[in-house]
């Protein structure tokens, strides 16, 4: 069995505002295809001022389905349109004190119920405005169609570029031979039809760097690290973490994690990312490691 | 309230006597069979006595035919990828849509690695169509693996008349029959199956253990190679305490094989029929007239199958489901999904499967737990009005999916 949260069990076993809402002028009715939930939501705005004066559900799914239903009824009641638009699947996850992540979806079918209530108060068309693919990577709720949208835009090969790219098999591995079968599908598109197939799967350890031109001299290395870590940045800070150069000791370069990313469960995943982009620009074989694993000084 | 465990299709509990016979071998008999001293030969005796005891209960002519396994998945494993490489001009396997995932992943796989691989649909009471199953026996199918009686509806399958149509035609036969096995009488030496898996923890023995039945002249390749424990064809020390523990559980299982048919089928039809007779929009799944006598799948439309369990847990009732949402790959049940069960009715399968521990009061007490879960759920449906399902339910509630 799932791992609940008290508050999702609370939520499910007592649902604030089920059943039918007799004066609804705002109702949503949106499925997760992923597992066949489905949920009504159903919004009393005042016209004057758009705010939700009541907000009921009727849920068909499973316990985290309801549970989020009825922390979204709760958290919206009383908000603008304007206000209640801007909740996230995130915010009903975080009311529940968190979903196990094959259960994210549940709070994204709140989300988007929300938004086709909204929609049907206002006369307007709501269409569903991404795609979900089979759930392949279960540790960070990764699916499939995200993976392959990845490996497409950045010409990835290995499963250690897409967990640098999405996190994606960056946890227990067990999605490792799911990532490949992507990236063969992927790569057989990419070598275009009439050519002969590429290898089935990518290869698990990164290929052998090919020798510098010449030797670089210090500056010119510490230019380059950082213009690697110039580059990975932008990623780490929209997860709410940042990155910096601590020192360079021979092949070893000692970064600062910060924010989100210190303490974080991908720190492995994130520094071996890093390291792959090191030695592929600095052309040699160099470690990347945590500044807290940089020698005392003497 | 003592918990009511209802959920014995999953696994099952040791029974005492079970354990008991398996103690002595983590203390004094910790010998290792192989060994030529008196440590040894004690627990080689134990491991005979075991065979034999698999052997009267499956109705096996040899005990050499009996060879122990971790697991029912490594018995079917085994069994599979044996007839494969022992007949490299057979690239055929034909199996069914509903079989366990320990048989369907394995020939997704064998599909990738370049093998055929028919999968026999069911009807809509989960039956197979025999003539689509004659007309697909030729001298390109290495083997034919059907399971005896299926783990969700407890649907049994003609798996003797199936062997008798394969062997006739020169084809290797397997039955995954962990679920069958100590549940109904087998008598393999009367038959032509060539191999059948059965695991311990369906059957009160521990988990850990299984057994791959192979018919004497049947011809074969071990999985794992390594000493020549089990003959030679399944290497690596014998795990002897569970050993042990399975030969008990199916002495056990021979006693209480009439109780089986009898009492616990008595009781698995008052359940149902209490279950049915008091909540409408529900019905039990599967082949009902030819079932094993523990098992009760019943579809309660409109509603989730995980919120049922969740309510039932509350009340110390154990069951399972069907529904997507309690798979951990949140894919909906594809026996559900390959008898044509709708999707609101698949969705809300619920199983309960007893043994021979279920009580007359426990099963009185599931019967009144029930209707008022139902209930309380449906109030919470969309497809659902006050007193009965919208009129039109699928139109009423067409929600737009993403």
């Amino acid at each position: 069995m799932w791992e609940y949260s008290d508050k999702v069990r609370e939520h499910f076993f007592n649902p604030r505002n089920s059943g039918p809402l007799e004066e609804a002028n705002g109702i949503g009715d949106v499925g997760s295809i992923q597992c066949g939930d489905a949920l009504r939501l159903m919004l009393k705005v005042e016209p004057e001022t758009e705010i939700i004066q009541d907000a009921h559900f009727q849920t068909f799914g499973c316990g985290s389905a309801i549970a989020s239903s009825s922390a979204l009824t709760e958290m919206i009641k009383g908000m603008t349109l304007d206000q209640a638009l801007e909740v996230s699947n995130q915010n009903i996850a975080d009311y529940l004190d968190g979903l196990p992540p094959e259960k994210m979806h549940c709070s994204v079918m709140g989300r988007e119920a929300l938004q086709a209530a909204i929609a049907n108060y206002r006369g307007e068309e709501w269409s569903d405005d991404h795609e979900e693919g089979a759930l392949i990577c279960k540790c960070f709720a990764i699916d499939a169609v995200m993976i392959e949208d990845v490996v497409k835009a950045n010409n990835l090969n290995t499963v250690e570029e897409v967990t640098f790219y999405t996190k994606a098999g960056g946890g227990c591995a067990a999605c490792h031979e799911g990532i490949e079968e992507i990236l063969a599908k992927v790569m057989a598109d990419r070598a275009g039809p009439g050519e002969v197939s590429p290898p089935p799967a990518c290869p698990a350890t990164p290929e052998a760097p090919k020798p510098p031109a010449k030797k670089l001299s210090i500056v010119e290395k510490i230019k380059k690290i950082e213009e690697v870590l110039e580059s990975v940045r932008p990623m780490l800070q929209r997860d709410h973490g940042d990155v910096e150069l601590a020192d360079v000791q021979g092949k070893k370069i000692y970064v600062h994690l910060k924010g989100a990313c210190s303490g974080c469960m991908m720190e492995a995943a994130t520094l071996g990312g890093i390291q792959q982009k090191m030695i592929e620009t600095l052309g040699e074989l160099v470690q990347v490691l945590p500044s807290s694993h940089m020698p005392a000084e003497v | 309230m003592d918990p009511i465990y209802l959920d014995n299709n999953a696994t099952t509990r040791c029974d005492p006597a079970v354990v008991e016979a398996m103690l002595p071998f983590f203390t004094e008999h910790f010998g290792n069979a192989s060994s030529i001293h008196a440590f040894g030969s004690e627990v080689g005796k134990a491991l005979k006595k075991a065979r034999g005891q698999v052997q009267a209960l499956l109705g096996a002519e040899h005990d050499s035919e009996i060879i122990f396994t971790s697991c029912g998945t490594e018995s079917d494993s085994t069994a599979i990828l044996s007839a494969l490489k022992a007949q490299p001009d057979r690239n055929t396997v034909i199996t069914t849509v509903v079989e366990h995932p320990a048989i369907l992943t394995l020939c997704e796989w064998l599909e990738k690695e370049g093998y055929i691989v028919h999968k026999l649909k069911v009807d809509k009471k989960g039956r197979i169509d025999i003539d689509e199953y004659r007309s697909l026996l030729n001298d390109r199918v290495a083997i034919v693996s059907v399971m005896w009686a299926n783990n969700e509806t407890g649907t049994i399958f003609p798996v003797e008349q199936m062997a008798e149509m394969a062997a006739a035609k020169g084809i290797m036969f397997h039955t995954d029959a962990v679920q069958a096995v100590g549940k109904i009488p087998i008598d393999l030496k009367n038959t032509k199956i060539d191999m059948l898996s059965l695991s311990g923890h369906k059957l009160h023995a521990p988990k850990g253990i299984g057994v791959l039945y192979l018919r004497r002249g049947c011809r074969f390749r071990p999985l794992l190679r390594g000493g020549h424990q089990e003959r030679g064809r399944r290497a690596g020390t014998e795990n002897s305490a569970s050993i042990v523990g399975l030969g008990m559980a199916c002495e056990l299982a021979m006693q209480h094989m009439a109780e089986e048919n009898t009492t616990v089928k008595r009781l698995r039809d008052k359940l149902e029929t209490g279950i049915l007779s008091q909540i409408t929009h529900c019905f039990p799944t599967g082949d009902v007239s030819n079932r094993l006598p523990n098992t009760s799948n019943i579809a309660f439309e409109y509603i989730e199958g995980e919120a049922i369990l969740l309510l039932l847990n509350k009340m110390g009732i154990a069951g399972s489901s069907g529904s997507a949402c309690t798979s951990g790959s949140l894919e909906p049940s594809h026996v559900m999904r390959a008898m044509g069960i709708p999707y609101t009715a698949a969705h809300g399968t619920i199983r309960f499967s007893l043994s021979r521990y279920n009580t007359e009061a426990e099963v009185d007490r599931v019967i009144e737990a029930v209707p008022p879960i139902i209930a309380q759920l449906r109030k919470l449906s969309p497809y659902w009005n006050d007193k009965g399902p919208a009129t039109n339910p699928e139109a009423a509630f067409a929600p737009t999916y993403a």
